[in-house]
């Protein structure tokens, strides 16, 4: 992928709270930026990778992603990583001691919470590792606010020699505003200065360091309350004041244009004295913050009297809808009148479906034949496989659990369990990211586990990005490629416990997993084949079904592929007297690839191939990136 | 509320071009000096899942999201989701709406139905919906995925802007990318266009 040149500073772009990151990192003269993809962070990465003149790339997890960082700042080059809110999780146990050492190039992490869980295993509130770290919080509430943060997110970093992290929401990432971008900078690494009690932290150089961590914090409490990012909107409306952060400042503006809002752009540590003068002015001071209690408690602590989540919700989103007849309420004391309008319609539930021809199906499809199997799964698109109508996906926790959940079953059983299969369900990036330590611990404590490592050479729930499964690079340049045999081999697993194969053929796949799972020793089945939504995927003749030969057993439709479709339904009476139900279908040519999945389970060898009638559906090839 | 925004909820599913199609109208509004913010949910939608996409244009947008009861204009790309979120709608408000169905792997097992006529559904309630067949102009054009230039040009003449607007945008973005689809997306905005004065002209 060539380099594009950004847009001119100054100009007027319509850009995403991620790409408006991006855009004041490149501006802020970042040299080097790490991410692990991750929604609804993802993009931060994508779009840094295409500016010239800086060093970016996929780290194979969010620790690795902000240890890079790090070793950046440290050779005092500018350096940001970007994840979403579980990742820093993962990356937590750097973050812990880096607060302790402080930094040298500015070093700035991008936090994204999954406010509302579009696309999450839970919601969480990353202000959190703020407190937890003593690092400063910056929150901007629109795309303009996010690329403005950033940059200063630098030089606060440099000026109080701290990483500094940026708190975006869902809500800030994938809303698209108006941003006008100023000058870029270009900033000279100072160099490494071999220092021990600043950079090797030992108990007897950590311990003098911690005061001085505190004594930053002090000083960035001061910087806050003077900080131009905390910005007072004035209104004449004294029944109630606001303090707020966030995309929620945005909202609580929109639904209250006369009452004093105290927005919070430097949100930790928090300006108090500012808040308690905004406090004193008005009849009750109501804090609005995205997700947890965090402002609101502090402030009841330094004897602020505040509402908060006694009338707020704790979880998802505030937007004026919701905040409106909450105030309503403290204000008048009663539930205010719902406006009119049409009246929600019941309409059956559209879940994200795995894609035509995904390799997955196959996977689940055979997963779904098995009995007294016990599936432990894990984060990707194939998380989707606990769904209909395979069910058969039966954990997920976080990423990489599968290995360490599934030997733990295998250890903890007892007498109710003991005849059960166990199977491990991951995916490449999944396993890279933070499966193989589990493998280990799998082959090492001699578990008996069958693992089932899903290679389909990208990230395939988060767009398509490549890893060290895909052999290349963020900029899809040649880069090497990771052997799945060669390494299983290595963490432990015996050559004959691992096999390659095609997931699309059905009985191979189903006599592997047959066989492996009867072995009392760890192996390893790696399925090969492309995401269909990746380059490297070529599609092939479409299938149809030939109406008399049908028989509307419904075989075709376990495979779950979504251009199957029923015609008509009916019933049948067998010799038994036993009634069964009909599917009659047809495939959606169009949207076929031509798999050949939904062949295999066909009794009556009722689909053929067929003369492609239109272009290639839009299901199979979105026309935009998620 | 500020009665100067214009709220444009667009809806359909993952993979149908909601996101883009909402894109281009954001650029139109924006080459008119509007501020603008767009907002979405679509984590995982590129999975065939739901996708709706918020515009807001005026003088000072604050909030990108369109609070339930506020949207002036309510456009679906597939005849279901238009009915999902006709709630959406400020009283008196228009609704257009493709008639083209993508029935889900959920109806097709059997566990859930279809709504029989959605379009019925939605005029039941005292909307004024203008429904056409975007899909089926966007496969008579040759190619499905101009069904999102479809329902732009059957937006055109909706917006507090002029028609020509909005085509140019679409336009823009084309010969920009891909020339050689110029035309056919010329082509696929008149229709879109063309296609709601039709079936407006009955119900008015």
């Amino acid at each position: 992928m060539a380099a594009v040149q950004p847009a001119p500073a100054h100009s007027r772009q319509f850009l995403s709270g991620n790409e408006a990151v991006a855009r004041a990192a490149w501006d802020a003269g970042v040299r080097v930026a790490a991410a692990y993809p991750g929604t609804p962070s993802t993009e931060i990465l994508e779009v840094l990778a295409r500016f010239p003149d800086l060093y970016t790339e996929w780290s194979v997890n969010e620790k690795v992603s902000l240890e890079v960082a790090l070793g950046a700042s440290m050779v005092g080059a500018r350096a940001l990583c970007a994840m979403k809110h579980v990742g820093l999780n993962v990356a937590s146990d750097a973050l812990m001691t880096l607060t302790v050492t402080g930094v040298e190039g500015g070093l700035v992490i991008i936090v994204a919470d999954d406010v509302g869980m579009s696309s999450s295993q839970n919601e969480q509130d990353s202000r959190f590792w703020g407190r937890f770290a003593h690092l400063p919080v910056f929150e901007p509430a629109d795309s303009q606010e996010a690329y403005t943060l950033t940059r200063a997110a630098f030089a606060v970093s440099e000026q109080f020699r701290t990483a500094v992290i940026v708190r975006l929401t869902t809500r800030i990432c994938h809303v698209k505003g108006a941003v006008t971008a100023g000058e870029r900078e270009v900033i000279e690494p100072a160099g490494f200065e071999k220092d021990p009690p600043r950079w090797v932290m030992v108990p007897g150089h950590a311990k003098p360091r911690l005061p001085l961590m505190f004594d930053r914090e002090a000083a960035l409490r001061e910087a806050a309350e003077a900080s131009e990012f905390n910005v007072l909107e004035p209104g004449k409306d004294m029944r109630v004041g606001f303090v707020t952060s966030g995309p929620a400042g945005m909202h609580v503006l929109e639904a209250f244009p006369d009452a004093p809002v105290l927005r919070l752009g430097f949100s930790y540590p928090p300006p108090i004295e500012r808040i308690r003068a905004l406090a004193g002015q008005v009849e009750r001071l109501v804090v609005v913050e995205e997700t947890e209690p965090l402002l609101e408690t502090e402030l009841k602590a330094v004897g602020i009297d505040c509402h908060g989540k006694d009338i707020l919700p704790r979880l998802g989103e505030l937007p004026p809808n919701i905040l409106t007849p909450a105030i309503d309420r403290l204000l008048r004391g009663d539930a205010p009148v719902e406006i009119d309008r049409p009246a929600p319609q019941p309409v059956f539930p559209r879940p994200p479906t795995l894609c035509v021809a995904c390799p997955h199906l196959g996977v689940y499809y055979t997963l779904s034949q098995l009995r007294n199997v016990i599936i432990s799964g894990d984060i990707g698109c194939y998380t989707l496989g606990a769904g209909h109508p395979w069910n058969a996906l039966d954990t997920c926790i976080s990423m990489g659990a599968s290995m360490g959940m599934a030997l733990g079953m295998d250890k903890g059983r007892g007498a109710k369990d003991a005849n059960k299969k166990i199977v491990a369900v991951i995916g490449d990036s999944t396993f890279m990211h933070m499966g193989m330590q589990g493998l280990l611990d799998i082959t090492w404590n001699r578990g008996n586990v069958t693992i089932l490592l899903l290679d389909n050479r990208t990230v395939g729930m988060t767009g398509g990005q490549d890893n060290p499964a895909s052999g290349r690079d963020i900029h899809g340049q040649e880069a090497p490629r990771v052997d799945f045999v060669q390494l299983c081999e290595a963490l432990g697993v015996r050559r004959e416990r691992i096999r390659k194969l095609d997931p699309y053929e059905l009985p191979t796949l189903f006599k592997a997993l047959r066989e492996e799972t009867k072995i009392d020793e760890p192996s390893v089945i790696i399925t090969d084949r492309p995401c269909v939504l990746i380059g490297e995927y070529k599609p092939t003749q479409a299938y149809k079904v030939i109406d008399d030969t049908c028989t509307g057993c419904g075989n075709c439709l376990d495979v779950g592929c979504p251009a199957i479709h029923v015609t008509r339904r009916g019933q049948e009476t067998k010799p038994s007297g036993k009634v069964v139900d009909l599917a009659f279908v047809r495939i959606d040519t169009a949207a076929c690839t031509g798999c050949g999945l939904c062949v295999q389970p066909c009794a009556p060898e009722a689909i053929v191939h067929a003369q492609r009638l239109q272009p290639l559906s839009f299901i199979r090839q979105p026309g935009s990136t998620a | 509320m500020s009665m100067s925004i214009t709220n444009i909820l667009v809806c359909g599913i993952g993979g149908q071009g909601v996101m883009t199609a909402t894109e281009i109208l954001a650029e139109a509004a924006l080459s008119l000096g509007f501020d603008v913010k767009k907002t979405e949910v679509a984590g995982m939608s590129q999975r065939g899942g739901v996708v709706t996409s918020h515009l807001r244009f005026g003088a000072r947008v604050l909030s990108p999201q369109i609070a339930p009861g506020d949207a002036d204009l309510l456009v679906g790309f597939e005849a279901a989701e238009t009915l999902r979120w006709v709630h959406m709608l400020r009283p008196g408000a228009e609704v257009l709406t493709n008639i083209g169905r993508i029935v889900p792997p959920v109806v097709n097992s059997g566990r859930y139905d279809y709504p029989d006529d959605p379009v019925a559904q939605m005029t039941a309630l005292g909307l004024t919906v203008h429904a056409f067949d975007a899909t089926a102009i966007a496969l008579e054009l040759g190619e499905i995925r101009l069904g999102n230039t479809v329902m732009l040009g059957a937006m055109a003449a909706r917006l507090p802007f002029p028609d020509d607007v909005l085509e140019q945008a679409v336009l823009a973005r084309f010969a920009r990318r891909k020339p050689q689809l110029l035309e056919l997306n010329r082509d696929a905005f008149a229709r879109g266009r063309a296609a709601v004065a039709v079936a407006a002209a009955p119900a008015g």
